[in-house]
């Protein structure tokens, strides 16, 4: 038989459930909004599920003055090796172009000109500055295909033996670079 | 003879209008295969891939260039022969699972798909026991004397 007390006690809890449950709920979407707003969570975020593969192979034109590359290129390198796609129509690639050339001689860059006329790439290259050991054209978008890209700029870090080891799609800021990039470089090349 | 035609007319107006209008984004008669049941093909495997960059169409919505460039793809797998998984399977391993408009069924997304069905039990078992708890719920108390009396008032007419 139930008591008074007992009947009590049940509905304080029936009332208490329901508010645990929109608590719960509170909490998660705070932390899901607050991970959006520091960068930690992206919904749109494509995934690259490429991170820890051997590079694809993928078709490239050589680009004169240098001859191009392939995937058997970046498998014999013994240095980890910055991969960007990049194009001349592109304002972010632009704008990151002067990171890049902070880059040199701190990490190999090779650069990959996506969907471009080969003429535009080349005055871009000597508007911005060439950042690039290598240059490849893909003029028709399969190479980016291969890589998975969905845009430019596009940037992949691949460790000796030509394993991609860390992808962004997003341009390079000297943060990342310091924080995140130079550091796993590092690692790879002094295992 | 004129009545007749004119009947004709109206119902062959009345045939193009209930044709569906071609609202897909292919903006080139070229980009389609010349085999109507490849194409039909080709068009529902694109309607089931994410556009990368604009990420609610599918590439079959979609002008953005990328899409173009995925629904040629498409097409040349689905001109080699290759079934709906092989295809699949292909822009998979290269966009992430983030490409299917559809999620695939696998632990992650055990949840999501199995939510109908636990939606529907869960529903079922709180009907049963609200059915179970009034069908054994004790009757009510008789009416005292005073509530009689009161209710052959209420009644007496």
């Amino acid at each position: 038989m139930s008591t008074p007390t007992d009947n009590l006690t049940r509905r304080r809890l029936l009332m208490a459930l329901p508010l645990a449950g929109a608590g719960v709920a509170g909490l998660a979407f705070w932390k899901m909004l607050n991970g959006m707003e520091h960068g930690s969570f992206n919904p749109h975020d494509i995934n690259a599920p490429v991170l820890d593969r051997p590079v694809p192979d993928f078709p490239l034109t050589p680009l004169p003055p240098t001859e191009g590359f392939t995937a058997q290129d970046l498998q014999r390198t013994s240095k980890p090796v910055l991969i960007n796609f990049f194009a001349s129509w592109c304002i972010p690639c632009l704008a990151e172009m002067p990171t890049l050339m902070t880059l040199q001689g701190k990490l190999d860059i090779w650069g990959i000109a996506y969907k471009d006329k080969p003429e535009n790439t080349a005055s871009f290259l000597r508007h911005s500055g060439n950042p690039f050991t290598h240059l490849g054209d893909d003029h028709t978008g399969r190479a980016g295909m291969e890589w998975g890209i969905s845009g430019v700029p596009e940037t992949f870090l691949v460790g000796p033996g030509g394993v991609i080891r860390w992808h962004t799609a997003t341009p390079l800021t000297e943060d990342t670079i310091n924080t995140v990039l130079l550091p796993l470089a590092h690692r790879l090349q002094t295992p | 003879m004129t009545l007749r035609r004119r009947l004709i007319a109206c119902l062959a107006v009345l045939a193009l209008m209930a044709t569906p209008a071609l609202v897909l984004a292919v903006d080139d008669p070229s980009e389609m295969l010349s085999d109507p049941q490849q194409e039909a093909r080709a068009q529902a495997i694109g309607a089931q891939l994410r556009c990368l960059v604009c990420q609610n169409e599918s590439i079959e919505d979609s002008s953005a260039s990328l899409a173009r460039d995925l629904r040629r793809v498409v097409r040349e797998h689905v001109a080699k022969g290759e079934d709906n998984k092989q295809i699949m399977a292909w822009m998979v391993s290269r966009y992430g699972n983030f490409i299917r408009l559809k999620p695939a069924f696998s632990a992650g997304t055990l949840l999501l798909w199995a939510m109908p069905v636990l939606a529907l039990l869960m529903g079922l078992g709180t009907a049963f026991l609200f059915y179970r708890r009034r069908a054994s719920a004790p009757p009510p108390p008789p009416l005292t004397e005073d509530e009689k009396a009161r209710l052959a008032r209420l009644t007496k007419d």
